[in-house]
Formats: structure tokens, sequence, C-alpha cells
């Protein structure tokens, strides 16, 4: 049975339309609201599309250049994850290695990477290349928050362990060093196919913080990135898990994943990126990498980090920060 | 008082559409576009009444598209645009009172998203955890029709976002959050996604708990701590039959029309709405 004001609340609008509190003739209100706003004429409206996608002109320095780099993301304190990487790398003819930023975050004893980074790998390779990510400003300005751009209370009661425990960790020598880090690297990379130039980001070109997902990344957004950025392709981390797209124009555009936890598929490898130019142009290879994640997961229930932590390292399930994975991300998640 | 702030676009990421109108099946007490089955402010939105902006949107690098109404699902075009949408241009999202969720329904959504290049996501009102305080709100038998839908897009493993307004203010509190995902855990979602809303005090909810107080206004002192970068009219716009709206809260209000396409829609937007006092205050996202 349906309550009389129920019932007049469903046929209250016959032949009206809602303006603000008030209820008025349809044809008054479409009156009203074609009568707002502007119709720019075409040139205008060209002008006002090329206005909200201009940038200006990036002035960061081209390194190169390189047949093969080795290119990893997060890092999340998993030194262990980074040493093997050094290694693995060298072994597969990186001539450099990049790191796009997020050094601390779920593991133990965040400074116990600042060396392996300033050492570097190999006999050619010098110190890793590192891009600043949002932990490395965070932690340099001394902001409270991680600033990772999560939504959900879930995710963020993770994300404050977390960094709480890393800000605790890292001194003030490590953070400053953190502090001076570029926000963006540019790479020119050369090979059978000619040569390309790549921008290295964390997030996305236009945002630290920016979460790339495969499921959520149009194709035709990629695209204008890469036109505004005028490179060949971009390389970015951020999300914790890797993928690899060739736009229709040629430009290549990964995202890398990360060294610092597993990319919650159930393989507890964790991953970086070779990048090399083949002869079809550039080509990214996803690596699975093995390491002591027993040592890690020892460690890090040693300094008592949550053991969700500790449990995703084991399985290569993700048990924390899930809610920002989009529908298809999640679906194929465990938990 | 000052003068109305305003907010640039910075990047046109969300791309809504009032593609329901503001027609629906329902005429909930606290809706802030006052949708009900009779209320034709807005129009359904064909498929090819959205394509033009589909395609603008794209040269316009959009990263992501919502469809709302009314009841999205009333329109009879909706799962061929999703499908169009996740296929060619990018993840979409619809917001939906759940009660046309049949089970052949799910199914075809279902297909929908596996062949889909990009995400479906789907958001599922309902304000309260049990029948007796969600209809108080929604409407006789709400519940009980959402709660069916939910149950049918678990069956073919669509796990939705259910979406609540704090239109009682324990649905925001810890425990009132654990009743949600009680009830989904026992309609077969196995990993319950949940997101609150503050109320917008205008449209049905002015009348319903009061409209807004002269205080709550935004001035441009407002934007010195956060800026207003985290407000969505910052990234997004919305278009309903009408042209491009400013935001999707706003649509029953003439002056938030911007133009009819969106190129005339990105320029900076005025603060000069009560409403944006919500979104500023509650750092409001309508995004998933």
């Amino acid at each position: 049975m349906i309550a009389a004001a129920e019932r007049a609340r469903l046929v209250a609008h016959r032949g009206l339309a809602t303006w603000g509190e008030r209820q008025v003739p349809l044809a008054e209100f479409r009156a009203a609201a074609a009568a707002e706003g502007v119709a720019l004429p075409p040139a205008e409206r060209d002008a006002a599309r090329c206005a909200l996608l201009a940038r200006p002109a990036d002035d960061t320095p081209v390194e190169g250049p390189f047949a093969r780099i080795a290119v990893c993301g997060g890092i999340y304190s998993n030194r262990q994850a980074l040493a093997a990487c050094l290694d693995d790398a060298a072994r597969r003819g990186g001539e450099a290695v990049y790191c796009l930023g997020d050094l601390g975050g779920f593991g133990p004893h965040p400074e116990a990477c600042w060396p392996l980074l300033l050492a570097g790998h190999g006999a050619a390779g010098g110190p890793v290349r590192c891009v600043q990510g949002n932990y490395e400003q965070s932690l340099a300005s001394l902001r409270e928050d991680c600033n990772c751009g999560y939504a959900d209370p879930r995710d963020n009661h993770f994300a404050r362990l977390s960094y709480g425990y890393t800000a605790r960790s890292c001194s003030a020598a490590f953070k400053a060093w953190m502090g001076a880090l570029p926000p963006r690297r540019r790479v020119r990379l050369t090979g059978a196919g000619g040569e390309r130039e790549l921008l290295l980001v964390h997030g996305s070109p236009r945002r630290v913080n920016e979460f790339l997902f495969a499921s959520t990344t149009p194709t035709p957004l990629l695209a204008m990135l890469c036109e505004q950025e005028r490179c060949g392709g971009f390389l970015c981390t951020h999300t914790g898990l890797p993928w690899v797209r060739t736009l229709p124009s040629g430009e290549v555009i990964a995202n890398v994943g990360v060294l610092g936890r597993p990319a919650n598929d159930g393989d507890p490898r964790v991953r970086y990126a070779l990048v090399s130019i083949g002869e079809n142009g550039v080509e990214v290879e996803i690596v699975r990498l093995a390491y002591d994640r027993q040592g890690l997961a020892a460690e890090m229930r040693a300094e008592r980090l949550p053991e969700e932590f500790v449990a995703t390292i084991e399985s290569g399930w993700w048990t924390t920060c899930l809610e920002v994975l989009p529908a298809r991300e999640r679906e194929a998640s465990r938990f | 008082m000052s003068a109305a702030p305003k907010v640039r676009l910075g990047a046109l990421e969300t791309l809504w559409f009032q593609v329901g109108g503001t027609v629906c099946n329902l005429a909930c007490t606290h809706c802030f576009v006052s949708c009900s089955p009779t209320n034709h402010t807005h129009e359904l939105m064909s498929l090819d009444e959205v394509r033009p902006y589909l395609e603008e949107g794209a040269a316009l690098g959009v990263k992501e598209y919502y469809f709302t109404g009314g009841e999205p699902f009333l329109n009879p075009d909706m799962e061929a645009i999703l499908a169009l949408v996740v296929r060619e241009y990018g993840p979409a999202t619809v917001l939906t009172n759940g009660l046309l969720l049949d089970a052949a329904r799910c199914l075809r959504l279902r297909a929908i998203a596996d062949e889909g290049e990009y995400s479906l996501d789907l958001r599922v009102s309902l304000d309260g955890a049990d029948a007796e305080s969600n209809d108080r709100v929604r409407g006789s038998g709400a519940f009980t029709r959402a709660t069916a839908g939910i149950r049918n897009l678990a069956a073919v493993g669509l796990n939705p976002v259910v979406t609540a307004t704090e239109v009682y203010d324990e649905n925001g509190s810890p425990q009132g959050k654990e009743r949600f995902f009680a009830l989904l855990l026992s309609l077969g979602i196995d990993k319950p996604r949940l997101k609150l809303l503050p109320v917008f005090r205008i449209g049905a909810e002015a009348e319903r708990a009061g409209a807004y107080e002269s205080w709550q206004r935004l001035g441009e002192n407002d934007g010195d701590e956060l800026g207003w970068d985290h407000l969505q009219c910052s990234s997004s716009r919305m278009v309903t039959d009408q042209g491009v709206w400013v935001c999707p809260i706003l649509v029953n209000e003439p002056a938030a029309r911007m133009g009819p396409a969106l190129a005339d829609a990105l320029g900076p937007a005025s603060l000069h709405h009560p409403a944006c006092w919500t979104c500023h205050v509650y750092g409001v996202s309508c995004r998933t």
C-alpha cells in the first residue's frame, strides 16, 4: 500500500519542471536553460579546445641514448627485490636502471634501499636514476599523508600505517635527497627500429598520483597525453599493476608495475620492465622477478608491520588498498 | 559576502551523461534533482544524442564516463550506449536504483563487461541496510527490488558499488557501514564495495530536511587552504538532453548550463550555489 504522500511525489511533476525548489511549466524551464551559457562560433570552439589541451614546452633534459634500459616502479622498501632487479638488469644488458618513484611503503627499513640506489648496478650502470613519486614528495615536504590518492577509508587506513612507519624510519638526510629528485625524466632509446624519446613519470604525465590502470585508461587519452608531451610514449607506475599498450600512431605506453609487492595475481614474483627499440619500435618486456621474499617477510614481521602486508608478499594477492581497483581489476583479485 | 569564486577546468577527465533525464521509477524524498515518474525537466538521451559528445570528449582526453538519471535503465538505449562506450571510448559507470536489474539484463551486462576494452562498473543506490529505513526514503518496495537486483548482479559475477547517502547519520558510522557490508555478503557479494555521499539540501531534500542556510556559501577565502582542484567542476562536466552543465548536482538550475557543446563549457565554473558549499566542505567526489 503506497502512502498518500509517496503517491503525491510520484505524480507531482505532470507537465512541470523542477527549477531549484520551484515547479514551473516545462517550457519555462527549457527557455530559461536555453538562454543560459554560450554557443561559441566554430573558430572559438577550436580555440577553447586548444587552450584546454595546451601544455608548455618541457625543458627536462634528455638522457641517453641507450639501447636498453631497465625501469622499475615503486620499491616500497623492498630492498631484496631491488637487489635482485639490479642483478637481473645487469645480466640482461640494461645500460641504465630507472626507478619511477615510491621508494618507501609497505616494507621494512626504508633507508636500507638508499645505498643500493646510489651504487646502482653492474659495471657501466651508475646510480639508479630515480623519479620522484608521491611518497618522496610527501616525505621531503613533511606532509602528514602519502598523497597516494585513495578515496576509500579502508584503503586510507593501511596507507596511513604504511606511511607513518616509513616517515618515522627515514633520516632527514634521506628525505632531503628524495626532495631533490626530479619529478620526471626523458630518455632517448636507439636501436634497429630507429630512435624514440620516452617520458618517465610516476603516476601520469599530468599528476604524480594519477592512477593509470589498464581497464580505465582510454587509448584516446594516452594519445592526447603523448601529443601534449611531444614524446614517443611514456612509462609510469603508481597503481602496482603492469600493462603495455601501443597506440595506433606508434607511441608505446607502459605501466611498469612495482618492485615493492606482487601484481595481485597469485604470483609472488614482482615486476619490472626492460625497454628497448626493436624493428617495430619501442619494445617493453615486463619481467617477473623472483627474490628473497622469505627474508623480506621475516624483516617485516620483526618490525611488526601489519600481517596483511606480509600475506601479500607471501601469497602474491593484495590484501589491502583494494578499493581503488577498477571493476575489472577487482574482479580478477582474490580479495 | 565576497563574490563567488571561480574554478578553472584543469582537464576534462570525467564526462557525465544525464542519460535517464529526471525520469525515475522512484521518487526518493532526498533526491537533489527531484526525479520522479512524471519529472521531464530533462528527458532520456538516445544513443544518437550521446554519440557526438563521446566523440568530442574523446578528442579532449576524457578518462571516464558516468551515466545517471533519473533511472538510466528506463532508457531503451542504455545497454547499447554502455556497450559502445566500453568498447571504444573508455570505462563506464552507471548509477542505478537497481529496480530494473532482472536476471536477463544482468546477463547482458555481463556480456558487455566481458566484450569491452574498458571496465564497466555499476553503482546501486540504497539508503538503509534494511527495508524499513531504506524504503522510508526511497519508497515502498524499493529495498526488496533493489536487493533482488544486487543478487542478480552477484549471480553473474558483477560486483556493484553500493552508494548510500548520509540521509541517516548512522550510515557513515563504522556500525552503519558494517550493516551494509553484512547485507551485501548475504546477497552473494563476496567483496563488498560501499560509497557514502553527503546529502545535497536542494530539490526534494530541501523539502524533506530543509534548505541551505544563508551562510552556507563559498567565498574566495574558503579556497585558501585546499584550493579548488578537489572539486568535481575542476575536472568534469555533465551532458543532458539540453546541453552541457557545470556538474551533475545543478542540472535543475538553468544558470548552471554552460552551452550546447563541450567546447562551450571549458571555461571556469562559478561556485555561486549553496550546493557548492557541500562539495567543498565534505570533499565530495562523484567518482567511484
